[in-house]
This record gives C-alpha cells, sequence and structure tokens, in this order.
C-alpha cells in the first residue's frame, strides 16, 4: 500500500520543474514535502494526482500505476487531494458540499435514480448520517446549513478537508492545510491530521510551516529546484546542511 | 415546493381546461407546457451543470422532424414515433456531449450553436428527405387507444403527462449523486475531479437527457401544430428557453416552469393589448428590469423571501 514516486520529471515548455523525483510514502505514516517557493511541491502533488501529465516517470499506488490517469480515476483508487488555494463548492451549503464529496461511496446509477428505487432513499439516509459524522469531526456540525462560501476563511479550509475526507481517501494529499489560518487553527489542524492518520490515512502534506511540519511528520522530503535533496525524519532534515542552505541561501550556508 | 404548493399546482393544471374561456386559452396553456418540457431541458445542462447549450433548438427541431418524418413517410404511428424522436435528440446530444468533451463555457457555447447551424442548414437543404424550406405539412394528430387526441383539451393533457415526466426524470436526476455531480462540476471542476466525479461522463449524460427532452417536446410540437419547418431550428427559440430559465431561476426545478408559464403567456396577452411595436418594447423593459431586481430569478427570490419570513 506504498505510494511510489519514481524519477519523476516534470517540464513546462523549456523549464523544468520536477527532475528524477523519487521517494516512497509508506502506509499509515504522515510525510511532508518541503522546500522554498517553486521547489516544486505542488508540481509533484499535480503530477501525482493527475492533473499535470509528467514528462517522464511512474507514480504506483500499491503496485499499480497511476501515471496518466485521470483525477477521477485516481481519486477512484482512494488518493484524494485537497488544493492550496482554497476549493469548495462554493454556492452549496457546507453539508451539500460533504454530500458530494460523497460521490463515490453512492451507488445509485442512472436507471435506478428515474425509477426512484426505494434502497437509493435509504442509501441517501445512511450518507447523510456519515455526513454528519465527519462534519462533527473537523467541527463544523454548527455550520452544517450555511452556504460555504459565507464561511470565514479558516473553517472554508475545514470544508476543503471534510469534503475530502468524504470521498474516504486512503491516501490524503493535503497542499498547504495551514497557510493563512492563524495560530490557534493551525493547531487544531494538526491535531485533525494526526487523527485522520489514526483512523488508517496515509498524509502526505505540502506545507510551509516549519513548526507544523515538524511537529507532526514521520518522514519529511525536502525539494529544492525540483530535485530531492534531503529525506528523513524531522530532526535529520532540520539539521541537514543542504536544507539549511536551500532555505537559507548558498551565503547562508557558507556563513 | 413545498408538498401543498405542488398539490395545488397539479390541481390547478389538471382542471385548467375547465377553467379557460376558449380554445385559445387552451391552445396558450399547451404552448405554455410545450416550452415547460424545453425550459427544464435546458435548465438540466444550464441550471445544474453551468454549461449554456445555445443550439438547444436542434434539439426540439430534431424531435420534431423526426416524429413528422416517421409518421409521414413511413407511417409509424404516434407512440413509436415519439420515442423514436427522444431517441434520435438523445443521439445528438450524445454527440454534441463526446465533441464538447474538454470544452467548457465560450467553446461550449460555440459547438452547440454551429451544430444548431449545420442541422437547420441540412432541413433547408436535404429536400428530398425534409421538403426543404416548404416544410411537411399534415402531421397526424396522435391517438391513444384509437381514440383521437385532435382536440385542443385532449393534447393538452398529452402535454401536460409529458411535462409531468420531464419534471420527474430532472427532479429525480437532480436529487441523487448524479444531480450532485452535476452541480460540482458546475460549482468547482477541479475539486468535483479530485473527489472523483467523473466530470466528462456526467456532462455527457446531461447533455443526452437534456436533448431527449428537448426531442420529446419537438415531437410533441409537431403533432400539435400538424406542420415542420426548418423554422423549428431558429435561434429565437433557443433564447425564448434561455428566457425563461434565467427569469424562473436557473438551478431550481420550478423556475424553468415559472418562466415557461410567464413568457408564453405574456406575449399573448401583450399581443391583445397594444401594438406590435409596443410589445417589444414592453417584453424587452420587463427583461431588464427582471434581470435588474430578480438577477437570480423568481423562484429563488421567492424562497428567499420565505427563508427571511420563516427565521
Amino acid at each position: 500500500m506504498t505510494l511510489a514516486v519514481r524519477d519523476l520529471a516534470v517540464r513546462f515548455g523549456g523549464v523544468t520543474a520536477l527532475e528524477a523525483v523519487s521517494f516512497d510514502v509508506r502506509p499509515g505514516s504522515i510525510t511532508s514535502v518541503i522546500g522554498p517557493n517553486g521547489a516544486g511541491k505542488t508540481t509533484a502533488f499535480n503530477a501525482i494526482t493527475g492533473y499535470l501529465r509528467p514528462a517522464g516517470g511512474r507514480i504506483t499506488y500499491d503496485g499499480v500505476s497511476l501515471t496518466g490517469l485521470r483525477p477521477s480515476a485516481i481519486a477512484r483508487r482512494g488518493i484524494v487531494r485537497t488544493f492550496q488555494r482554497t476549493s469548495v463548492f462554493p454556492a452549496l451549503s457546507v453539508e451539500d458540499n460533504v454530500l458530494t464529496g460523497m460521490h463515490l461511496r453512492g451507488t445509485a446509477g442512472f436507471l435506478e435514480v428515474l425509477a426512484g428505487r426505494r434502497r437509493l432513499a435509504v442509501e441517501e439516509k445512511g450518507l447523510g448520517t456519515e455526513a454528519a459524522a465527519i462534519l462533527a469531526f473537523v467541527g463544523l456540525a454548527h455550520r452544517r446549513r450555511e452556504v460555504a462560501s459565507a464561511l470565514p476563511y479558516g473553517e472554508q479550509r475545514l470544508v476543503e478537508l471534510a469534503v475530502a475526507l468524504a470521498a474516504r481517501p486512503r491516501v490524503l494529499l493535503l497542499d498547504e492545510p495551514g497557510a493563512g489560518m492563524t495560530g490557534a487553527e493551525k493547531t487544531a489542524v494538526s491535531g485533525l491530521i494526526r487523527k485522520i492518520r489514526e483512523q488508517g490515512v496515509t498524509v502526505l502534506l505540502v506545507e510551509h510551516d516549519m513548526r507544523m511540519v515538524m511537529g507532526i511528520s514521520d518522514t519529511v522530503i525536502a525539494l529544492n529546484g525540483g530535485r530531492v535533496i534531503a529525506e528523513g525524519p524531522p530532526a535529520a532534515i532540520q539539521s541537514h546542511p543542504d536544507v539549511i542552505r536551500a532555505y537559507l541561501g548558498a551565503s547562508g550556508g557558507a556563513a | 415546493m413545498t408538498r401543498a404548493g405542488g398539490f395545488i399546482v397539479a390541481a390547478a393544471a389538471l382542471t385548467l381546461p375547465l377553467w379557460l374561456a376558449s380554445a385559445y386559452h387552451v391552445h396558450v396553456a399547451i404552448m405554455a407546457a410545450i416550452f415547460g418540457v424545453l425550459a427544464l431541458s435546458l435548465n438540466l445542462l444550464l441550471g445544474f451543470t453551468g454549461q449554456l447549450s445555445l443550439g438547444h433548438a436542434a434539439f426540439f427541431g430534431i424531435g420534431a422532424y423526426t416524429s413528422a418524418l416517421l409518421t409521414l413517410k413511413t407511417e409509424w404511428p404516434f407512440w413509436p414515433a415519439l420515442a423514436a424522436a427522444v431517441a434520435l435528440a438523445g443521439a445528438a446530444g450524445w454527440l454534441i456531449g463526446r465533441l464538447a468533451l474538454k470544452l467548457r463555457g465560450a467553446y461550449f457555447v460555440l459547438v452547440t450553436i454551429s451544430f444548431a447551424g449545420v442541422i437547420s442548414l441540412v432541413s433547408v437543404n436535404w429536400i428530398e428527405l425534409t421538403n426543404g424550406p416548404l416544410g411537411l405539412p399534415g402531421v397526424p394528430a396522435p391517438e391513444l387507444f384509437g381514440w383521437s387526441l385532435r382536440s385542443k383539451t385532449a393534447y393538452y393533457y398529452l402535454v401536460l403527462a409529458a411535462l409531468a415526466l420531464s419534471y420527474l426524470v430532472c427532479a429525480r436526476l437532480v436529487r441523487s449523486r448524479i444531480g450532485r455531480a452535476f452541480v460540482a462540476l458546475r460549482e468547482n471542476e477541479a475539486l468535483a475531479e479530485s473527489i472523483g466525479v467523473d466530470v466528462t461522463h456526467y456532462l455527457v449524460l446531461a447533455t443526452v437527457v437534456s436533448a431527449a427532452i428537448a426531442g420529446l417536446g419537438g415531437s410533441l410540437y409537431a403533432h400539435y401544430t400538424r406542420f415542420v419547418s426548418p423554422e423549428v431550428f431558429l435561434f429565437s427559440y433557443t433564447v425564448t428557453m434561455v428566457i425563461m430559465v434565467v427569469a424562473g431561476g436557473k438551478g431550481t426545478l420550478a423556475g424553468p416552469l415559472v418562466g415557461a408559464v410567464l413568457f408564453t403567456v405574456l406575449p399573448e396577452t401583450l399581443r391583445a393589448a397594444a401594438s406590435w411595436q409596443w410589445q417589444m418594447l414592453a417584453y424587452g423593459v420587463l427583461l431588464v428590469l427582471l434581470v435588474f431586481f430578480l438577477p437570480r430569478g423568481i423562484v429563488p427570490a421567492l424562497q428567499a423571501l420565505r427563508g427571511r419570513g420563516a427565521s
């Protein structure tokens, strides 16, 4: 059940965004990808989840290739992502956002829906109960009926997390879940991520907040200039000379 | 709509011919119901998937021509011809959906407009089949168990049944996970994909169902007016449908029906009241006022009002 990235390469025109990036995300781990702006973190996310077609390399989950699949097909294999810029279904209520996120959980087919089978009403009810549980988990139960776009920023990010969880991922990719949040909100999100992992979901995250990354990660992968420059437990990465140089610049490393 | 409200509307619709003074009024009711079918069909795409089909008259016209040709040239009875009209319009919808796979917004609009243009040209120029601009007169009136549905009142109940069926199809779809997938495409396509909604699959599905319902409207129109000509492909039909959906409230189930009734009855009322120029002016002013004061449409405005009253 390992998510394996091998020799991943992405180019935009003549610009190389990722070059021979390889790493594994162990099942049940919280793995973070860090790196300065432009290091290729989000690009790696986009390639893994099918939003970008890589120029080279392989991505496999549990030994099965994901390369070249559409995002929805990748989601069907249990790999679900969130986005760096807040991404919800804006005009829908918080509850409908989560119900929409449960798309893969429902089984109602076209003809069944037209026939109005009783089974479907039962299924809808079950999904509703589950949606309520997910909203309670992320702490948005009291916002259930509100329109997603009307919520404050921090809560919209929680809606996004709830939508992703609704798809019942096996691997959850979070793109800067703490971005723009207050300290207290970040602590809450860190707690949620730990709880998500405890439920058996593997978490891969891109994050800038070093305190958050170092606090929750089992493994940290440092990218710079489209390459992996270091990989290991948080403590080792924090003191890794190449990582320090990447963040502070070459002169900083020399000083 | 609440249960009581729905019941009242259904009762009013069922008893309508008893209230109406003349055959002319029943005619207006029939046209309102046919346009109700068309508006429901357009709304499935525009209101729920967020894609504007500006060639919707093509599906309407394909339905009309299919039904007319099958009953006239091969002497099929009405019912199988109706089914064929729905199927062929649906197939055309599938084609458009496949062509527009990756196209959204303005590009989707262009594909649908071009498609309608091409179909319209075919209807004008394939004279052996369609009789060209002269059209096809003498389309037979439908029969049911040997009874002719030639009378306006009987035909009213036929189109009312078709309207109810179209509404049921839309309502069931929209309230299911399939409808949520449509809306997900409208609201945020990238997010929809990330949670496993195969967006192109659902766009094709919505286009097929929408086109099939428009084909139903086309067949009913052909057997009502008893005449089909390339006029059924006129852009103004599409525009009328768009106005009905937008004014009534796109993305709601009741909105297209309200829009269809309003914008069928209103021009007829104006016609009785004023000269042609004044009609057009009044129509235009009303549209501008509607868009200005009720930008989301009549039904959403009423819902908001009721929500405020309740809280």
